[in-house]
């Protein structure tokens, strides 16, 4: 399959057609998409008429821009004008938004054609995309396994071939995981980096939208084309956005690299994992790179604070879904009273995790709770980020597994919450530093599953981040290519 | 609960109760668009129509905060002298239909302002808590029933208003009686109309207040358990609201019960309070930073800029008058004056330089004709109202003439000189008016020896007697110096 990169310079240069393009991964998804059900919706007429629109501008002697003629997957979450915006909860039932997020007007800005919404864990929670209320995606590598999550869709579907780029939101860990898990690049950005306007909130504090490529290059790209200042999202940062792509060239000769002692020995991490971190750490080294072993004491805590802030900004984010004003709305008896219309359209509208964390959430705020729980937890939150601080004063990267293991079978860990919540253990300080971090492919298990590294850096460091992202791609054994991706056009 | 007597003591002057009431009054801040949004800040529009994704709560929508508003509230806490501080946006959370979001986006323990105090005109100082942002909700009508979402058959909510800007001012409870208690909203109401961050409306909502009442045996340090009274929509009502909680409080204690701590509702109908939810069942809002904007912290250079663009105030405006004058500044008259906004017409009767109690007699004038009469006053021309008081003070014209020459020019304008001339009015000539007091005092022997022998109060009597025998054409003040020299 040709990179984003080599598509859109095709396009541009008026040697390939965008609807061509579409149709090869169009073709893709008529053939596979019902094995894996990346999508909530595919927008084949939308996407047509994008394609179109796209060689018309080339015929005419525009520049369609960065992205032209490139099929896109957007995660559930991300609001489309007139297009039905699910989170893959029955709660939205029938919403439409009447606005694009600001990603998406970027995306379309920039040339990109818009293929499908893609599955999620319900409103993001959840490392499977097996809590989605339309059923689970599959691993195009294994059908029988889990994509991970909660950006399983939009991982899924690049991994298959049937978009080439894919969004997806990350809070704590939900590009990252089921990127290393689908054996494809993925990155949560700086918080702040990219607007979150019109990313339908979990937890806000935490909440970035990233890219998914199948190469580093490509999903740099991507993040280079929805970064930068917005007016419509005050916590998005006024400063000119860094470029991700700056220095994908420049090799790693010198750069100091940390591997994180704590992540390396996480709980719960199985032995492929911590091969493939030793194998990318000595590629590194052997590239001209510093490695060494660092402290960052704090993110043992990381998993227990973020279990804490993520459902309080959740309870709260999520009360708005009341049935008064749009989506679903359960009247349970013709003299039901307001109360009662809430109870019930809540109860039947949200699944079983996002009111278990709705009910962790609201506890952790209450009063006389709110100090031992939410306050502790951002205590150990600036706690995290002065020890990532630290760390960066000896360390230009940090290295750390991205999950525990590889794509695990379709139903193991659902019926234990917390089992299910230690795939986050590697991918959550980040949220809570609010630093960047990309998982690369790096390896398989005994099974020839993906596995993935992350590289993680200080805040808006995502040029070095990404230059020594593919530094690991350079080096890493050449990954494991799904058969439906193989089909049509060059692999 | 306790049934009340319907012929109670006046609570507010019973000797042996003292009532602690403290106000927070919600003030809607006359912004062009809303707190967070673009959208219009408009009152009276069609429901619904001023909305976009934000201030409906949409799914991914997310907050902007208005600078204008921040620059509004900055405006009334510095006229509150409060102190205007770093602050930081909290979500208060609790499920209702006219809040979008189910959550309200407001302030919490950091407060844009803090700390200040609001002197009444009569002297009384009562002490500022905090003057916060928040956003307004939207407004629901219960449709049926009684209008109380309890019995209603359906509602509908427009929410317009959702996302408006608020400054909600918390009062300390340093206010002792309902009249106290309508003095407070009446100067903070001008206070906010000075700012421009209000139109001070309560007929119309923009300005909304609640009251935290409690009693206490007179002299006692130790505060009552308060009842919060909402839904007092005047002065008016905020009065009897406050008469009638208190002296339900009263009886409650006095016939051995205790006061519950809780909501409740004013029946503007009924003139009474009933209970709306109590403690036990008070919200808890879960209160936490709101992550989706970041800390408010205004630069030096923007609070100093805020306190130096600030207009006169109505009490520096009071004392200024008062100065002028020389009447009291917490006498109603100064107080009228400053409150029509009418101080510039003592600016013109000061800079005309003329008698020196010329000023004393604008401020009557102004306080009593020219007040009743508000559309007139506004195109009152300051020359000529100058020039009318000089007459009068000047003795050229009686009290009575310059009453109805002032009527004339409010009524169709001109010249007081012109319009005097033409009522042919002129001030009698001192030895005229001296012939008409000698006249009547040898008409009147007995009541002359009695006034001779101290009886002041028949200065009135042969005062009456000059005016009916001019036609009200004498100057009455030289009349009755005249008696006082004659005696
Ligand atoms: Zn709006």
């Amino acid at each position: 399959m040709t990179s984003a990169i080599e598509t859109a310079a095709r396009v541009r240069a008026g040697e390939g057609r965008a609807a061509d393009v579409l149709e090869e991964h169009l073709a893709r998804i008529a053939a596979h998409e019902s094995e894996v059900h990346a999508f909530n919706l595919v927008l084949v007429e939308q996407a047509r008429a994008a394609a179109a629109a796209v060689d018309e501008a080339v015929a005419a002697g525009r520049d369609p821009g960065r992205l032209a003629g490139v099929p896109v997957a957007l995660k559930d979450n991300l609001c489309t004008r007139g297009i039905p915006t699910t989170c893959s909860s029955r709660i939205l039932d029938g919403w439409k938004p009447p606005y694009d997020a600001t990603v998406v007007r970027r995306l379309v800005d920039a040339g990109a054609v818009i293929v499908g919404k893609t599955n999620l864990d319900e409103f993001a929670m959840g490392s499977s995309t097996e809590n989605s209320a339309f059923g689970p995606t599959r691993n195009p590598h294994d059908l029988g396994r889990v994509p991970g999550g909660s950006s399983g869709g939009s991982a899924a579907a690049v991994a298959a071939g049937f978009a080439a780029l894919g969004l997806g939101s990350d809070t704590g860990g939900s590009i990252r995981q089921p990127a290393s898990l689908c054996g494809v690049v993925g990155a949560k950005p700086t918080y702040g980096l990219v607007s979150r306007y019109g990313l339908v909130a979990f937890a806000s504090s935490l909440d970035q939208i990233g890219p998914f490529g199948l190469d580093v290059a490509d999903a740099a790209l991507l993040l280079d084309v929805i970064a930068g200042p917005d007016s419509l999202d005050s916590t998005c940062m006024p400063d000119p956005p860094v470029q991700a792509s700056s220095r994908l060239g420049a090799g790693v000769d010198g750069l100091r690299v940390g591997v994180v002692e704590e992540l390396a020995s996480a709980e719960g991490l199985t032995p492929p994992v911590g091969i493939c971190l030793r194998e990318a750490a000595e590629a590194l080294a052997a590239a001209g790179a510093k490695v060494d072993e660092v402290s960052v004491p704090a993110t043992v805590y990381g998993l227990s604070a973020y279990y804490l802030i993520a459902p309080a900004e959740a309870s709260s984010n999520l009360a708005r879904y009341d049935g008064v004003r749009y989506g679903k709305r359960i009247v349970p008896s013709p003299d039901a009273d307001l109360t009662e219309m809430y109870l019930a359209t809540r109860s039947e509208g949200f699944g079983a995790e996002v009111k278990r964390r709705i009910m962790l959430g609201t506890y952790a705020l209450s009063a006389g709770y709110y100090d031992a729980y939410y306050g502790q937890a951002q205590r150990v939150r600036t706690l995290i980020l002065r020890d990532f601080e630290a760390a960066y004063r000896d360390f230009d990267v940090l290295l750390a597994p991205t999950a525990p293991g590889s794509a695990f079978p379709l139903g193991e860990k659902t019926a234990d919450p917390l089992l299910m919540y230690l795939n986050d253990v590697c991918t959550v300080p980040s949220n809570l530093a609010g630093h960047p971090a990309v998982s690369v492919p790096f390896g398989t298990d005994h099974a020839g599953l993906p596995l993935g590294v992350q590289v993680l850096a200080p805040a808006l460091g995502e040029a070095v981040m990404f230059q020594v992202a593919a530094a690991l791609e350079a080096a890493a054994p050449a990954p494991p290519v799904p058969a439906m991706r193989r089909m049509g056009g060059p692999a | 609960m306790s049934t009340v007597d319907r012929d109670r003591p006046n609570p507010s002057t019973d000797p042996a109760w003292e009532i602690v009431i403290g106000l927070e009054v919600h003030c809607e801040l006359r912004t062009a668009t809303k707190l967070f949004c673009g959208c219009r800040n408009s009152f009276g529009e069609e429901p619904n129509t001023s909305v976009c994704p934000v201030c409906l709560g949409l799914p991914g929508s997310l907050p902007v905060l208005n600078r204008t508003a921040v620059d509004y509230a900055m405006r009334i806490g510095t006229a509150l002298h409060c102190r205007v501080q770093p602050s930081q946006f909290h979500r208060k959370n609790y499920f209702y239909p006219d809040m979008p979001k189910d959550y309200q986006i407001s302030q919490y323990d950091v407060p844009i302002n803090a700390d200040g105090w609001l002197d009444l005109p009569d002297g009384g100082r009562i002490g500022i808590i905090r003057a916060h942002l928040e956003e307004d909700t939207g407004k629901t009508t219960h449709v049926g029933g009684g209008g109380r979402i309890h019995d209603a058959a359906h509602s509908l909510v427009d929410y317009n208003r959702a996302g408006v800007p608020l400054v909600e001012i918390v009062s300390a409870p340093d206010i002792r009686s309902a009249e106290e208690a309508r003095a407070y909203v009446d100067e903070l109401r001008a206070i906010l109309v000075a700012t421009g961050a209000s139109d001070g409306k309560m007929e119309e909502g923009s300005l909304r207040v609640d009251a935290n009442v409690s009693v206490r045996p007179a002299g006692s340090t130790d505060f009552g358990t308060r009842c919060e009274i909402k839904n007092m929509n005047s002065l008016r009502s905020l009065g009897r609201a406050i008469e009638y909680e208190a002296a339900r409080q009263m009886a409650l204690i006095s016939e051995g019960g205790t006061v519950a701590q809780e909501t409740r509702h004013w029946d503007e109908g009924g003139g009474r309070t009933g209970s709306m939810r109590s403690k036990e069942e008070a919200y808890d809002y879960r209160y936490f930073p709101e992550p989706d904007l970041v800390p408010l912290e205004p630069s030096e250079d923007w609070v100093a800029a805020v306190a130096t663009s600030l207009p006169r105030l109505p009490a520096d405006r009071r004392a200024a008058v008062a100065e002028a004058s020389g009447l009291p500044a917490g006498s109603d008259a100064v107080a009228t004056v400053v409150r029509l906004g009418l101080d510039h017409l003592v600016d013109a009767v000061v800079s005309a330089a003329g008698p020196p109690d010329a000023p004393s007699v604008a401020v009557r004038r102004l306080a009593n004709e020219v007040a009743a009469d508000p559309e007139a006053a506004a195109s009152l021309d300051p020359a000529s109202f100058a020039r009318l008081v000089g007459m009068e003070a000047g003795g050229a014209l009686t009290a009575a003439q310059a009453r109805t020459v002032l009527k004339a020019i409010m009524d169709r304008g001109g010249e007081p000189e012109a319009i005097a001339s033409e009522l042919g009015f002129e001030a009698m000539d001192v030895s005229d008016l001296e012939a008409v007091v000698e006249e009547i005092i040898s008409a009147h022997p007995d009541e002359w020896s009695r006034f001779e022998a101290g009886e002041d109060k028949l200065t009135g009597f042969f005062i009456g007697k000059v005016k009916a025998a001019t036609d009200g054409k004498a100057d009455l003040k030289a009349a009755s110096s005249i008696l006082r020299n004659r005696r």
